[in-house]
């Protein structure tokens, strides 16, 4: 059994006319990045109200934050991807729905899935920033209060400033999912870099090429996330605790 | 909202979405279950063997399977498998493997890097004079890893265990990529021959919510009752 590599395809046009392979994958890669960084920004904003919400005393709200968790945790991602793209625009009034449908390529593809992923993703961050402030010793919220800070200001200046440098490890590995999640998108018609990587196998039939080069482009970006993580985190990390995050967790 | 929503159409199609798709995503996730944890187990001893070269291995391999997405190595193993196929059995050219048995490689090699992570930190849990005893006892290394450690960790790590096969149960349905008739796929094909997407999305994903909220549920109970035991 043989296989015959041919790398030099990576340095061939495809057939789009926009330049070699390699050219046509590193557009990949910035479409990958640009849906995730976006998608991650939202998931921040929302996780971190909603994962500070649930640790409230306020009944209803925790309710409510239980709820959202629940429903986007238990539908998996491409169905959600799905609902998105094919089902929002049709629940939507009329002349919304239609403005979607018609946004110009790639635009179409990409708020959809920015959005899917930004809901996925939030709904982990939310669970990381509970798990965070849980995580504080009960004693930090009762000084806080003790000290005269009402219950909003203990969770400005004492509580969430904690929460989010412990939760910084385990939030830089859902930040490498979301990455590896945009994948997903492709099923939508985003040309990320694995939606590329499998058009250059289809127009070249240079099979093995094309995934090796996105499986290499991946390993990279991954590479230079960590490092970059690892140097915010050595800048954060709050002194006097070893490391956070507990135990082994499912997930990917 | 629900004006103009066809109800029927998810009638009609319940038998071929549930006997062709659900008996597809059940059967993947089964099998990939059974084989990601024997094969993850065995990655998880690897790791922490004492021979550097072992350990770099799996090491290597679990790193690399958790850096790319699912959705990469779903057509890596799509493609790479009739050619690992031909070069077992000494074939000349590569042979036909369907979508199915395709999809069970591919989850079983992907989630065993998961399980692997997971049955690691069950080993690690175990106290060492576990082992050590097991060794003053005459045991050898598989004897006191099969009769003493093993056990344990699997027991300690049944929840977490399960919570990631609710995951490998939702992420079966990204089989959809190639085209495979798993749950989603069933639906898939229906929504667009009757061009009902909105129908058969909504019911698709109330499905996948009940059972992998059920689901959860249930590790919750069996976590609380192992918890107390412990």
């Amino acid at each position: 059994m043989q296989y015959n590599w041919h790398w030099r395809v990576l340095v061939e046009a495809e057939p789009g006319g926009t330049g070699t392979y390699l050219q046509y994958l590193i557009v990949g890669l910035g479409w990958t990045l640009a849906t995730a960084l976006a998608a991650w920004v939202i998931a921040l904003a929302i996780g971190a109200v909603v994962g500070t919400v649930r640790t409230t005393p306020v009944k209803w709200l925790v309710r409510l934050g239980n709820l959202y968790v629940e429903i986007f945790r238990n539908i998996p991602l491409i169905v959600q991807m799905f609902l998105w793209f094919f089902v929002v625009p049709e629940l939507l009034p009329q002349a919304i729905g239609d403005w979607i449908k018609q946004m110009p390529p790639p635009w179409g593809s990409y708020v959809p899935a920015v959005m899917c992923l930004a809901i996925f993703t939030s709904v982990r961050v939310a669970e990381q920033v509970r798990a965070g402030i849980n995580s504080l010793p009960r004693g930090q919220r009762m000084a806080g209060i003790a000290s005269g800070l009402t219950e909003a200001q203990a969770y400005r200046f004492v509580i969430l400033p904690q929460a989010f440098r412990i939760i910084l490890p385990p939030l830089t590995s859902e930040f490498m999912n979301v990455i590896k999640n945009s994948s997903v998108a492709l099923t939508i018609g985003l040309l990320e870099l694995t939606g590329r990587a499998r058009a250059m196998q289809e127009f070249s039939f240079r099979v093995f090429e094309a995934f090796t080069a996105a499986t290499v482009i991946y390993l990279l970006t991954n590479l230079i996330v960590v490092l970059l993580m690892r140097a915010l985190e050595s800048r954060v990390r709050v002194p006097g605790l070893i490391s956070a995050g507990g135990g082994v967790q499912a997930g990917h | 909202m629900f004006a103009g929503y066809d109800f029927d159409v998810i009638e009609r199609s319940l038998g071929y979405l549930f006997r062709e798709g659900m008996v597809f995503t059940l059967t993947l996730t089964a099998l990939a279950m059974t084989g990601g944890i024997i094969f993850g187990t065995l990655l998880a001893m690897m790791r922490l063997s004492s021979m550097k070269a072992v350990s770099a291995i799996a090491g290597g391999y679990v790193n690399l399977m958790r850096s790319i997405p699912l959705v990469l190595v779903i057509f890596w193993f799509f493609f790479l498998v009739p050619y690992i196929g031909a070069w077992i059995i000494g074939a000349a050219r590569p042979i036909a493997v369907g979508a199915f048995w395709s999809a069970v490689i591919t989850f079983t090699m992907f989630e065993a890097a998961y399980y692997c992570e997971i049955m690691r930190a069950g080993i690690q849990s175990i106290p060492r004079g576990q082992v050590w005893s097991g060794y003053a006892l005459g045991l050898n290394y598989w004897q006191s890893m099969g009769y003493i450690v093993l056990p344990q960790a699997f027991r300690n790590m049944i929840p977490v265990l399960l919570t990631q096969t609710i995951i490998l149960f939702q992420d079966t349905s990204l089989v959809y990529v190639i085209s495979a008739t798993d749950f989603l796929g069933a639906a898939a094909k229906v929504a667009n021959r009757d061009y009902r997407l909105v129908e058969m999305y909504t019911f698709v994903a109330a499905v996948y919510f009940v059972v992998s909220y059920s689901l959860s549920l249930l590790v919750k109970r069996l976590q609380d009752r192992i918890a107390i035991i412990r």
